[in-house]
């Protein structure tokens, strides 16, 4: 179990297992639920987005550790940038999940989110590391409306 | 532990190393099954009933010859009562569309048990809504069975009680006789979605007097894509077509159309006649080993993986404690593991399990679970499939402890 052994790795089951992003906002501006119907994976994101910054972001739901630890990891990864550096990250991600190649400050942007790259060659696994990711693409496409 | 070896009849079990635990999702097919179909599209393949031709007189022998074969295998009284679909969920529909629709009116009631597929809940849903009729579940209990006094939910408002043989969840057996004299008695009809329960066990459609009965061949050995739906030949020749085309009409003029006696009446356009062939062939294999034989080799299986997973403290399984009350499938999990991580992780031992809600969510919303592993058997699983589980769980829990703590 080589390729999920290094995915399952401390990084992704702690954050998996912690609920340092689960904390929940008190005044989200923002919050959208994203799901795999196929599996059954809910996640609602909260965010806080003041003058186009993501100031804060928090998650609730439930799913497999993959798609709880990418989430934790997105919330750590984005907070604190603006819409469209976030939209910019979020798009390497998903570029990075579709095995496209990414230059190296494009890999260097993503930091801890990197840990998912196996998942590429997990198609099974693939929707549960992109689950938050396209929810986040989804609520900051609506800000923008 | 003696067990008949059948993995040798099926080429994909018999080539392969992995313990495949999914069969509850679809079978693997025995040499026998391939064997025929290969035949009769090198030998045999025409569209039947249309050529006066030898060829097409040869596959419609074929298709008929198939259906009788479906007929004795349920023990229906004749083969015009056998309808070919492409499986149980056109089979179900058919029956909301066609049976629900005309006989459902306002303020009458649709009995369903809380383990029903999604394909035998959602089409019932869709009549419900249109009719303004109300649509009553008969829930289960700690021990995964129904008691006896959710039948009085039952009652003459109910006019149709569609119900599984056989949880594709828990794995429970129904009792089908007592539904079927409750229901009979006050004038409902009753459909039996036996597609989990027909690779497990005997359905005889006469013996419980079931008004309808469903199944798909793709899990008792069958190629994928054909069906079944067994229904009174009474009830039948009284319904509307479903589907409209070729071949399930007698007279069509510019604005009139009749239709062609049951069962060809709901079997419009050119059928699956390799996969009502293939059908034949996987149910004659299945009764040349027997249900005696089927039985007892899936339920020492089955005692033999209930025993070693109960062993395993970081196990939940859910599933009756009466092992006669079930076949097939057992629902696991480990505790603070999400199923999709263990199944994922079983993939990489060469284990193939399913994990999800298994198209049951109201099941799994009422026991209060989100998904679920399910480990699946059939006449080719063995003990060291069973082994290869429980040596990878216990490899998954090694790995997973130190954070679930």
């Amino acid at each position: 179990m080589s390729e999920l052994d290094e995915l399952y790795s401390d990084l992704i089951m702690e954050h998996s297992m912690s609920g340092k992003n689960r904390k929940g906002l008190d005044h989200p501006t923002c919050s959208l639920l994203g799901h795999n119907p196929n599996c059954g994976d809910e996640i609602k994101l909260e965010a806080i987005v003041e003058n186009g910054i993501i100031v804060d972001m928090s998650y609730s739901g439930h799913g497999c550790a993959i798609s709880q630890s990418s989430t934790s990891i997105m919330i750590d990864t984005l907070k604190g940038k603006t819409i469209q550096e976030a939209k910019q990250i979020i798009s390497i991600f998903i570029k990075m999940i579709k095995r496209e190649e990414l230059s190296s400050e494009e890999l260097k942007s993503l930091k801890n989110a990197r840990a998912f790259q196996n998942v590429a060659n997990m198609p099974a696994r693939v929707k549960c590391a992109l689950l938050s990711w396209h929810t986040l693409e989804d609520l900051l496409q609506s800000l923008d409306k | 532990m003696k067990m008949t070896d059948f993995r040798k009849d099926f080429p994909l079990i018999a080539n392969s190393k992995i313990a495949y635990l999914d069969s509850g999702a679809t079978a693997q097919k025995p040499f026998a099954v391939l064997e025929c179909m290969k035949n009769f599209y090198e030998k045999t393949n025409a569209n039947p009933h249309r050529g006066v031709y030898k060829l097409s007189v040869d596959a419609t022998n074929e298709y008929v010859a198939a259906r009788q074969t479906v007929a004795d295998f349920i023990g229906a009284r004749s083969m015009d009562e056998i309808v070919f679909t492409k499986n149980a969920t056109e089979s179900l529909n058919l029956l909301a569309y066609s049976y629900g629709l005309d006989n459902i009116s306002e303020g009458d009631e649709i009995i369903l048990s809380i383990m029903e597929h999604h394909s035998n809940l959602v089409p019932w849903q869709m009549v419900a809504k249109k009719k303004h009729a109300t649509l009553k579940y008969l829930y289960i209990n700690k021990n995964c069975q129904i008691d006896e006094s959710e039948l009085e939910k039952i009652t003459n408002k109910t006019k149709i009680v569609s119900i599984t043989a056989l949880s594709n969840v828990l794995g429970t057996k129904v009792d089908l006789d007592k539904i079927i004299k409750k229901a009979h008695a006050v004038g409902a009809k009753v459909i039996i979605d036996a597609c989990q329960a027909v690779a497990h066990m005997p359905i005889n459609v006469s013996d419980i007097d079931a008004d309808f009965a469903v199944f798909s061949g793709h899990k008792i050995y069958a190629p994928l894509g054909i069906g079944v739906l067994y229904g009174k030949k009474e009830l039948l020749e009284k319904m509307s077509p479903f589907m409209f085309g070729g071949d399930m009409i007698e007279y069509v003029y510019e604005n009139d159309t009749t239709f062609a006696p049951v069962p060809t009446k709901f079997e419009a356009g050119t059928q699956n006649v390799a996969g009502a062939v293939g059908l034949a062939a996987a149910i004659k294999y299945l009764q040349n080993i027997g249900y005696e034989k089927i039985c007892k080799h899936e339920q020492q299986l089955l005692e033999y993986a209930i025993t070693n997973l109960k062993k395993l403290p970081y196990i939940d399984l859910y599933c009756t404690d009466e092992l006669e009350k079930m076949a097939g499938v057992i629902s696991f999990n480990m505790k603070g593991v999400h199923p999709h991580d263990v199944s994922s992780l079983l993939d990489g031992e060469g284990v193939c399990v399913r994990s999800g809600n298994h198209c049951a969510q109201p099941l799994l919303r009422f026991m209060g679970l989100d998904s679920t592993c399910r480990a699946s058997i059939s006449i080719y699983s063995n003990k060291d499939d069973i082994d290869k589980l429980i040596e990878a769980l216990k490899k998954i829990y090694e790995k997973f402890k130190k954070y679930i703590g």
